[in-house]
C-alpha cells in the first residue's frame, strides 16, 4: 500500500519537474500538459502493443512530448500569442490526434504484453514486487532528475533560466529567445510525456483522457513542495517537485481511503485540487506579506531607535 | 562606425493615434565617438536607440553598423556588438538567480551550448572584477538582493565584459539615487577610456552631458537639430544651449525646465 503511493507518486513527479521548468524556471504558462501526459500514455502503449522494447517505447513517449511542446512554442513565438492560448490550442489538437494514436480508441489496455511493472519484479525478484517497482521506479527518477539538475547548470541551462527572469537580459546577451522557448517547452513536454508513458504501464492502459486536469494536480505538487524549504538550487528545486509529488499523491490516496467517512468521493478530487491550489497561493501570499510586514515593522522601530538615540544625545 | 541614413519611424500608421517619432534623421557615427543626446520628453531619444538596437524596425531608411547593412536584422543579434543599458536596473539583469550565474551568461555573447563553464577559475576572474563595484563576496547571492544602484552598476560590468563595439546608455543613472548615479557613471567613464567603447548617452542634464564625451547632438520633435564636436562642445555653457535651442525651434523650454536641469 504504502509502496503503492511512492511509485504513484514518483511517476507522477516526472511530470511535475516538467510542470517546474516551464512554469517556474521558464515562467510560461504552459496547458500542454494536458495534452501531451496522454499522448506520451498513448505512444508508449502502441509502441509496447507493436512490440517495441520498453526503453524504446519510453523514448518515442518522450519524443512525441517534445513534439508537442514545441508545437507550442512555435506557435507563440510565430504568432506572438501568449503562452497559454498556444498551450490550450496545442493541447486541444492533441485530444484528436491521441485518439487516432490509440487507433480511434478511448482506452487501449496492456494486456499479455510485457510492460516495466511486469519485468521489474522478474529483474529485482529479491525483492517484493511491490517494492520492485518502487526500486524500478526510483532508479528512473533519480536518473532523470540528475540529468536535469546538470542540464540547468550548463551555460545554456543558465540561460534559459534567465530568461524565465528576463526576457529582456537574455536578448541583450545575443541569445534568441525564441529557440529556447522552443527547447524549454519542449524538454518540459517530454519530461510529462515520459511520466504519462511510465503512468500507462503502471496503471496498465492508455486512456484519451488520461491527461484531463493534470496541469492543477502538478501545480499543487509543486505548491506542496514549496512549503518543505526555500532554495533557488536546480537539485532542491527538483527534489521539492519530487517530494511534492509523493505527498500529493498520498492526499489523494487518503483522500480516496477516508473520504467517505465524510461523504468525499473520487469525483470530487478535482474540486479540492483546485482549491489545494487556491489555499496554497493563498498562504504563500500571507506569509510573504507577513514577512514583509514584520521586517517593516523592524525598519521602524530601527529608526525610531535611532532618532530616540539622536534626542537623547541633543538633551 | 554607425551610420543612420534617413531614418523615419512612424508609430501607428494610418490610425488617429499616428505619430511621427523619427523624421529623416541622418546620424554618423565615428569609431571612439563620445556623444551626448540631450532633448525634452518626446523628442525621439528613446525611439532612436530602440531602433539601433533593433528593438522595433524603421519605418524607413536604413541602419549600418560596422559596414553591414543592419536594418532587417532582430535584436539579439544586434546584441552581439551593440551593449545597451536601460534606466531601469532591473532590465539588465536576471533577479532569480545568482551574481555568478548573471555573469557567466554575459561573459561570452550568443546561444550557449551544454558545457559548464562556470568553475571556481570562473570565479576568481569574476570576484576581481567585480572588486571594483564591491561585490566580491557576494557572487552566490541572487541580484535581487542588490539595490538598484548594485544592479545598474552589475549590468554595466556585465556589459563591458562581452567587449560590445558600442554602448547605448539610456539614461542609465536617471533611476538611481546622486551618490549611486555618481558611481555608476564614474564606472562608465572608467569602462569607456579602458576598452575604447564608442558610446551614445541618453541624458537630461545639460551641464553633464557638455563636460562628457567628445560630442553632443540635441533632439527635437523627432530630428537632431545640434550636432557639434571637439572645441565647439567644451565652449559651450549651459545658457548658450538654451538660447540654441531657443533660436534654432523659435520657442522656450517651458515647461521642460525639469527635465533639462542646468546642474
Amino acid at each position: 500500500m504504502i509502496e503503492g503511493i511512492f511509485v504513484d507518486g514518483l511517476v507522477f513527479s516526472l511530470m511535475v519537474i516538467g510542470i517546474l521548468i516551464s512554469y517556474r524556471i521558464l515562467d510560461f504558462a504552459d496547458l500542454t500538459c494536458d495534452g501531451s501526459v496522454a499522448t506520451g500514455a498513448a505512444v508508449a502503449t502502441m509502441a509496447i502493443v507493436a512490440g517495441f522494447p520498453i526503453f524504446v517505447a519510453l523514448l518515442l513517449a518522450f519524443c512525441s512530448g517534445v513534439l508537442a511542446g514545441m508545437i507550442t512554442a512555435a506557435i507563440h513565438n510565430k504568432l506572438k500569442i501568449p503562452g497559454l492560448l498556444a498551450g490550450i490550442l496545442t493541447m486541444t489538437m492533441l485530444y484528436s490526434i491521441n485518439l487516432r494514436i490509440l487507433g480511434n480508441k478511448a482506452n487501449v489496455p496492456l494486456l499479455r504484453v510485457e510492460t516495466l511493472y511486469s519485468k521489474l519484479p522478474q529483474a529485482l525478484s529479491f525483492l517484493p514486487s511491490e517494492w520492485a517497482s518502487l526500486v524500478g521506479t526510483l532508479l528512473v527518477v533519480l536518473f532523470v532528475k540528475v540529468l536535469i539538475d546538470i542540464f540547468f547548470r550548463t551555460d545554456l541551462g543558465v540561460s534559459m533560466g534567465a530568461m524565465g527572469g528576463n526576457e529582456q537580459m537574455v536578448i541583450s546577451q545575443g541569445i534568441n529567445p525564441d529557440i529556447l522557448k522552443l527547447m524549454g517547452i519542449g524538454l518540459s513536454n517530454g519530461l510529462i510525456a515520459l511520466s504519462g508513458g511510465l503512468l500507462a504501464q503502471y496503471q496498465g492502459f492508455a486512456d484519451a483522457n488520461l491527461g484531463q486536469g493534470m496541469v492543477v494536480q502538478g501545480l499543487a505538487a509543486i505548491m506542496i513542495g514549496e512549503f518543505l524549504f526555500s532554495s533557488n538550487r536546480i537539485s532542491l528545486l527538483t527534489l521539492r517537485a519530487i517530494l511534492g509529488a509523493i505527498i500529493y499523491k498520498a492526499l489523494m490516496f487518503f483522500g480516496r481511503k477516508y473520504g467517505y467517512l465524510v461523504n468525499i468521493t473520487p469525483n470530487d478530487f478535482k474540486l479540492l485540487t483546485g482549491i489545494l491550489v487556491i489555499a496554497s497561493l493563498f498562504i504563500a501570499q500571507t506569509r510573504s506579506a507577513a514577512s514583509s510586514a514584520g521586517a517593516k515593522k523592524k525598519a521602524i522601530a530601527r529608526s525610531l531607535a535611532k532618532h530616540t538615540g539622536k534626542e537623547e544625545e541633543h538633551a | 562606425m554607425l551610420d543612420l541614413q534617413n531614418i523615419t519611424k512612424v508609430f501607428y500608421p494610418g490610425t488617429v493615434n499616428e505619430k511621427m517619432a523619427l523624421d529623416n534623421i541622418n546620424l554618423h557615427v565615428n569609431k571612439g565617438d563620445v556623444i551626448c543626446v540631450v532633448g525634452s520628453n518626446g523628442s525621439g531619444k528613446s525611439t532612436l536607440f530602440n531602433l539601433i538596437s533593433g528593438t522595433y524596425p524603421v519605418t524607413n531608411g536604413k541602419i549600418v553598423f560596422d559596414g553591414n547593412d543592419v536594418t532587417a536584422s532582430p535584436e539579439y543579434k544586434r546584441a552581439m556588438t551593440i551593449g545597451r543599458i536601460f534606466q531601469d536596473p532591473t532590465k539588465g539583469t536576471a533577479a532569480n538567480m545568482s551574481i555568478e550565474d548573471n555573469m557567466i551568461t554575459a561573459e561570452t555573447k550568443g546561444m550557449k551550448g551544454l558545457r559548464i563553464s562556470l568553475n571556481n577559475e570562473k570565479r576568481e576572474l569574476f570576484k576581481g572584477m567585480l572588486e571594483s563595484i564591491g561585490l566580491q563576496d557576494r557572487l552566490k547571492d541572487n541580484v535581487g538582493l542588490l539595490s538598484g544602484g548594485q544592479r545598474q552598476a552589475l549590468t554595466l560590468l556585465m556589459t563591458v565584459m562581452s567587449r560590445p563595439k558600442m554602448l547605448l546608455l539610456d539614461e542609465h543613472t536617471a533611476a538611481l539615487d546622486p551618490r549611486n548615479a555618481q558611481i555608476v557613471m564614474d564606472l562608465t567613464e572608467r569602462f569607456i577610456k579602458e576598452y575604447a567603447l564608442t558610446a551614445l548617452m541618453v541624458t537630461h542634464n545639460m551641464q553633464f552631458a557638455i563636460n562628457f564625451g567628445n560630442r553632443l547632438i540635441m533632439m527635437d520633435e523627432g530630428t537632431i537639430i545640434l550636432d557639434v564636436a571637439g572645441e565647439e562642445k567644451s565652449n559651450l555653457t549651459v545658457e548658450e544651449l538654451v538660447r540654441l535651442f531657443r533660436n534654432l525651434r523659435n520657442k522656450t523650454f517651458d515647461n521642460d525646465e525639469g527635465l533639462l536641469t542646468k546642474t
